[in-house]
């Protein structure tokens, strides 16, 4: 069953009428690898998919998997499987057609194909449900009849469009711990459309964050979690605070910049010239209470609001020209000296944490 | 200084105390249509099962028990050849009107785009039935006449040298009529199964391999037939009581069940009319609880 296909999509955009849902992207996705493609609805990332699986046609560029050029073909011919966001499992067929459906399609026998498809429903977990009707399961269990129903045609690649958003949030999180687990023993390829950060980062070797028709960043989930390539993504990926002003002074050994009304802050040298727009970011968690160390690596806000969470408390602070910045302390350090809301608080960051965020293309 | 009043604040109104039990309540909500189904439904179905064993003269019906008029009825050969040319029409509108308002429904269901297209078109398929139905049945007749729009078209043309006969006044025309007549109520409830189908299940079967015609087969039709069956329900029924369409179509050259008891009614043989109208009754019933357990519509409802 592993015969895993590479998939690469070569400047391909989609057209609807005047507006352009997808903006020539062009994305490699290595053999056998689990992608997630993420971001915000109507970012493009469903009809990227769809234009995959072959159920959108393509407006320019071609989409490779393996070696072969797809961009024409049916979406049976391509050896990709789609999972939809529904199921859409077949409500008038039993368990055992319904995974059976394609092998009927292609004239396969009765005896054949029900042995086959019960073999699959075996591997699922899903014999005893054998002659049910999808209307009579569980979300999980019609969740996986859909991956057999998928699977049972031996793709190079499995589409998964949001599968996890129609469960409820205890069993999506089990459920992702099964399709991680189906992925890495099957071998073959998985795209994975969500809108769940913490869907993506659990799950994918590669992150595809898009937005308005674009990639924005597509790497790994540490590297997009640690250095974000733009703001958008920082914003997105969240646990990040944006600072937006516009580059000071610009020298080798650093850059600064300046919030519109408010403070003056210090990053790494990133070549940007004076006077550009520049934003930098700050993990949440890696913000201190305290004086800082250098100048433009903190600055004293007023508390505008405190969570408790548990393990932390996560504090929100406005100061220096900055609306919202968030800081997650331990639960240990904040009630060691507790801090009310509207009291003055000095925020402070290594010089190691500040990001350098780049433009969208 | 003006005072402020919070509503539901201070002293409440006095409770007018109306206490109905929950049994009472029930029965009363039920009652109106009760009435109603009883006074114009039940009842007279029960007359007519009493008048079907009275007896009967040229002028008078005798109250009594009498199984004659069932005797009668059952024992004529006329009545069985009757019965059967009413089934023929029953059976040869119902797979026209099965097969025009499939296709009607699948064109505005998976065809149309947007949805007020959709409503516009289907709108427009009932705007003739803003018109009565003798009307349009009697506008056929200028069409099919012996010198009507198609026998003068084909006999200028050169086409045929005299008139076509059978295209009025025959069981061509009745049908004709009736598949006019009730085409509608095979495609508005196939229309509606039709729009309820989730289009990503077109998309699966097609991500599974299959061609147009076997999602057609394997998915669309499977799931149309709740639509089907109430359709098939609505003209079976119109076509077994029909009698009006018959009469002016064939000319009184083609009978069937409905017409018969009208002629018996003419003649005042009432009670006849009614054991004809038991025996349709039960035909009827039983065909439509062959279709109720072949297809189950209680998801449509």
């Amino acid at each position: 069953m592993s015969k895993a296909a590479e998939i690469e999509i070569a400047s391909v955009s989609k057209i609807y009428g005047n507006t352009t849902a997808v903006h020539a992207i062009s994305l490699k996705i290595p053999a056998g690898s689990y992608c997630c493609l993420l971001g915000p609805s109507g970012c493009g990332k469903t009809s990227t998919l769809r234009m995959i699986a072959g159920h959108e046609s393509v407006s320019g560029g071609d989409i490779l998997l393996g070696n072969k050029n797809v961009t024409d073909l049916a979406p049976a011919e391509r050896g990709t499987a789609m999972m939809f966001q529904s199921y859409a499992l077949f409500p008038h067929l039993d368990l055992v057609e319904n995974v059976a459906f394609s092998m009927k399609m292609k004239g396969v026998d009765k005896e054949t194909r029900r042995a086959k498809a019960l073999d699959m429903l075996k591997l699922m977990q899903l014999e005893p449900y054998a002659s049910r009707r999808p209307a009579q399961l569980s979300g999980g269990q019609q969740q996986r009849v859909a991956l057999a129903r998928a699977l049972i045609t031996d793709p190079e690649a499995l589409l998964l469009d949001e599968p996890l958003s129609a469960l409820d949030p205890f069993l999506k999180i089990r459920m992702r711990a099964e399709l991680k687990k189906l992925q890495t023993s099957l071998g073959i390829t998985f795209v994975h459309v969500t809108h769940s950060q913490e869907e993506a980062m659990a799950l994918a070797d590669i992150i595809v964050v898009m937005n308005d028709g674009r990639i924005e960043q597509a790497a790994a989930p540490r590297t997009v979690f640690e250095r974000p390539a733009t703001a958008f993504v920082a914003r997105f990926m969240g646990d990040h605070n944006v600072i937006s002003g516009r580059a000071t002074s610009s020298t080798p050994s650093g850059l600064s910049l300046t919030v519109p009304a408010g403070g003056t802050f210090s990053a790494p040298a990133c070549g940007m010239p004076e006077g550009d727009p520049v934003d930098i970011a700050i993990r949440t968690d890696r913000v201190q209470i305290g004086k800082a160390a250098q100048d433009g690596l903190g600055f004293t806000g007023s508390v505008s609001n405190i969570e408790y969470r548990g393990s932390s408390v996560k504090l929100t602070a406005t100061g220096a020209g900055i609306e919202e910045f968030t800081a997650i302390i331990s639960d240990r350090e904040f009630f060691e000296q507790p801090i009310k809301v509207g009291e003055a608080i000095q925020l402070s960051w290594h010089a190691g944490d500040v990001i350098v965020l780049g433009k969208a293309q | 200084m003006a005072t402020v009043r919070f509503i539901g604040v201070g002293e409440p109104k006095p409770k007018r105390n109306i206490r109905i039990s929950p049994k009472l309540a029930a029965y009363l909500q039920a009652a109106p249509l009760t009435l109603i189904l009883g006074v114009f439904l039940a009842l007279p179905l029960l007359m007519i099962l009493v008048v079907s064993f009275w007896d009967y003269d040229f002028a008078q019906m005798y109250p009594d028990f009498l199984t004659m008029n069932y005797v009668e009825t059952l024992g004529s050969w006329v009545t069985w050849k009757t019965y059967l040319n009413t089934l023929k029409f029953a059976v040869l509108v119902w797979a026209i009107t099965l097969f025009i308002g499939f296709w009607v429904a699948y064109f505005l269901a998976f065809h149309i785009r947007t949805m007020a297209m959709q409503m516009v078109l289907f709108l427009v398929c009932t705007v003739p039935f803003l018109t009565s139905n003798i009307i349009r049945m009697i506008s056929w007749i200028p069409v099919l006449g012996r010198n009507g729009l198609i026998n003068s078209g084909l006999v200028n043309s050169g086409l045929v040298s005299e008139p076509v006969e059978w295209l009025l006044y025959s069981d061509f025309a009745v049908v004709l009529a009736m598949v006019h007549l009730y085409t509608l109520f095979m495609v508005t409830p196939i229309f509606n199964t039709l729009m309820r189908i989730d289009k990503s299940l077109v998309e699966a079967a097609r991500d599974a391999g299959a061609t147009s015609w076997q999602v057609l087969t394997n998915v669309i039709i499977p799931l149309a037939k709740p639509g089907m069956a109430i359709g098939t329900i609505f003209v079976v029924t119109l076509v077994m009581a029909d009698f009006s369409t018959v009469q002016v179509m064939s000319g009184g050259q083609s009978a069937s069940v409905a017409l018969m008891m009208k002629n018996q009614m003419s003649l005042l043989q009432y009670p006849a009319a009614a054991a004809n109208a038991v025996v349709l009754l039960i035909l009827v019933l039983s065909m439509v609880a062959g279709i109720l357990r072949i297809v189950d519509i209680r998801k449509e409802l």
